[in-house]
């Protein structure tokens, strides 16, 4: 009996601390990796504006595929990526993928000028006070996520893109 | 598992060092002394190591893998202050690449076995919650049969057990007279010794609660260890770091842009004659020495909003923030922790006729918010035809490195009567470039504006009290166990003696002292200190 229930505190006390321990491991994991805007999860929602005041909500884009691109006219990538996505979006703009370029905070002028000079067509919004990229964990450039209709993230790119695959991308967003 | 089978018959449980019944030594047997430790009570884990859980058990029960788990996470966080903490240094590349470049194959090394986050990483977090659980059983292990021991401890002792304590001496029992007796427990209870009889057996004893210092302390400690656990439960604990230029409204980070401030202005104060005399002699050798910096913020309450939303900001009031002297608001601070002068914020140029030298007007330029077109005067425009805040060449293309003002370049357009299709100038700092040959205008540098930006660290702590509680705790269990001592006195008579024996858990010399004064003009002797022999 005594040896029994001797087995059973012991037991009791030692799953406590591993249980302890294991919960602060896992939180602790949990701030490494990406908090928020993984893949799988439900893309969180952001109001931005565009140059000219327009307001962008990500969540008015339900039934269509979104793919959403950080920038920076600074990034050497984004600048090859851009005329990519521009052929794309004009292609799947009518079978319900739409791209939203979300730049990083730079000046009105910069984005302008960068717009004209690739001759982008699709929205391009600004994120001044870097609270989007926080809440998508942006870091570094470019950061791409596709955002399925039903507004999960299927995909997150971290790398630099060629046509084709902007193009597959498209293909897994776009609505059935 | 054997039971301890004693001489006299008893049966005592595996492990005891000397006999529950008797006294006689179980173990060492060829020793003069009677080892006190724990009352002679083996450590429950090595009685017992069956299952998997009393081999983990015994394991953590162990002292030597307790000290070893604490040289262990002593090198380790010895180590993990010899490159600076990722947290603590402005990382804008990534952090892996940035150990290697700064301090080659070593910072490689640093980084890839995590000592650059080393209080967040897994294996150090896991080494201090082995030393919690060794904690936990290590005390449980020593603490619960000491506990019993002394609680059911025998009055009547015999002699076995006596004189083989350290402080032991007997005497012909027809010396001692009741007198005796009655005046060594007079002064016994003097000294507040708590006396229990049994059948003229007497024992005396004070302090015991000096017993449990050691096991307050290690509550003191695990309290501690729950309270840094409690750090990373999400709200908990937030340490952030922001900078917030003058004039600029950000969100405090770590409030979930619950909070905003706006910073008005940056405040470096020196020390000056108006300080009076005293500071005369240092002023003059060491020159300007600071007095204070501040922050002038307001601070704002915005609604929930989504992320990017315009928040709709209401003031809360304003504030200043001096070093030592933080903002606090719903449980978090905000300290003036860092600051950068000099940051660029406007340009000022004229645009001037080369020939006459004859300018024709200003322009200034927001870096953070350039225009397209600045109309100089009338008929007289100058077009930023391409902005680079942060300009560099490569690969003899000028770029922009950042999107912070840092080395602002422009390539303006100047548009004057004489030239109505614009002549092109790029223009960086102390350097002008002329790519389409000689102009006849150019953008001449006037004045730079500046403003400073604040560091700001937001701190929020709700674990502090329980680690404070622990703290307490903790010294209190070491004052109990340093400063009160468990002595213990028998007495027995026999038929031919008189038998007294001393025991104390520390300060040996003190006790001795304590009982001279206490057989003191009675026939009872003075007990030999016999490890002295």
């Amino acid at each position: 009996m005594r040896k029994k229930r001797r087995l059973a505190i012991r037991t009791v006390i030692l799953s406590v601390l591993v249980l302890s321990i294991a919960s602060v491991l896992f939180l602790n994991g949990k701030t490494d990796e990406r908090e928020t805007a993984a893949v799988g999860q439900e893309a969180p929602d952001f109001v931005l504006q565009d140059l000219r005041g327009n307001e962008y909500r990500l969540s008015d884009y339900r039934g269509k595929g979104v793919f959403l691109n950080f920038w920076g006219t600074w990034c050497e990538p984004c600048k090859t990526e851009m005329p990519y996505m521009e052929k794309q979006y004009r292609k799947y703009k009518d079978q319900g993928v739409e791209i939203l370029a979300v730049n990083v905070g730079e000046t009105d002028l910069a984005i302008e000028k960068f717009a004209k000079q690739y001759q982008l067509s699709f929205p391009i919004v600004v994120d001044k006070s870097g609270e989007v990229q926080k809440a998508y964990g942006i870091y570094p450039l470019p950061a791409t996520f596709l955002i399925d209709p039903e507004g999960k993230i299927v995909d997150y790119i971290e790398q630099p893109m060629t046509e084709e695959m902007i193009g597959d991308f498209m293909e897994r967003i776009k609505p059935e | 598992m054997d039971n301890a089978k004693c001489e006299c018959g008893h049966v005592n449980p595996h492990g005891t060092v000397f006999c529950e019944a008797c006294g006689k030594a179980l173990y060492n047997k060829e020793e003069k002394l009677l080892d006190m430790r724990y009352e002679g009570k083996k450590r429950r884990s090595e009685k017992y190591n069956r299952t998997i859980i009393d081999k983990i058990w015994n394991f953590f029960s162990s002292v030597k893998v307790g000290v070893t788990l604490i040289v262990l996470a002593l090198i380790a966080s010895a180590i993990g202050t010899i490159l600076p903490q990722e947290g603590n240094i402005n990382i804008q590349s990534d952090p892996g690449e940035y150990y290697r470049e700064t301090y080659g194959w070593f910072g490689e090394l640093y980084y890839l076995l995590g000592f650059h986050n080393l209080y967040g990483s897994w294996w150090y977090m896991l080494l201090i919650a082995f030393i919690g659980v060794s904690l936990v059983v290590c005390s449980l292990d020593r603490a619960v049969p000491l506990y019993k021991a002394l609680k059911n401890q025998k009055i009547s002792r015999t002699v076995i057990f006596l004189n083989r304590q350290r402080f032991y001496n007997k005497t012909a029992i027809e010396k001692i007279n009741e007198q005796d007796i009655e005046k060594i427990k007079e002064r016994l209870q003097q000294r507040k010794y708590r006396i229990s009889e049994e059948n003229g057996n007497i024992l005396a004893e004070k302090g015991r609660f000096s017993r449990w210092g050691p096991y307050v302390n290690h509550i003191g400690l695990i309290i501690f260890l729950i309270g840094v656990m409690l750090r990373f439960i999400p709200g908990f604990y937030v340490n952030e770091f922001l900078w917030i230029k003058e004039d600029e409204t950000a969100a405090v980070p770590g409030t979930s842009q619950e909070y905003y401030i706006k910073n008005h202005r940056f405040i470096i104060d020196v020390y000056d004659e108006t300080d009076g005399e005293v500071y005369k002699k240092a002023l003059e050798e060491k020159g300007a020495i600071v007095k204070n910096y501040q922050t002038n913020v307001t601070l704002y309450k915005a609604d929930k909003k989504l992320p990017g939303e315009k928040p709709e900001l209401k003031k809360v009031g304003d504030y200043e923030i001096k070093v030592n002297h933080p903002l606090k608001f719903d449980r978090f601070a905000l300290y003036q922790s860092s600051y950068e002068l000099n940051q660029f914020s406007k340009m000022t140029f004229a645009l001037t006729d080369k020939k006459t030298g004859e300018s024709l007007g200003n322009i200034t330029i927001d870096l953070d918010d350039p225009r397209e077109t600045y109309e100089v005067k009338d008929d007289y425009t100058v077009e930023i035809v391409r902005y680079f805040p942060d300009f560099e060449m490569a690969d003899g293309e000028p770029r922009t490195k950042s999107m912070n003002p840092v080395n602002p370049a422009f390539v303006f357009k100047m548009i004057t009567p004489d030239k109505p299709e614009g002549e092109i100038s790029f223009t960086a700092i102390q350097q002008t470039v002329e790519p389409f040959g000689e102009n006849e205008y150019k953008m001449e540098f006037q004045s730079l504006e500046t403003v400073s930006a604040s560091g700001i660290t937001v701190r929020k702590d709700l674990s502090l009290p329980i680690i404070a509680l622990g703290g307490i705790i903790f010294l209190a269990g070491l004052v109990q166990g340093s400063f009160w001592f468990h002595r213990r006195i028998w007495l027995k008579p026999e038929e031919d003696y008189l038998h007294i024996a001393g025991h104390t858990n520390k300060n040996w010399y003190g006790f001795q002292r304590e009982i001279e004064k206490i057989v003191h003009g009675t026939n009872i002797p003075m007990p030999d200190d016999q490890a002295k022999k």
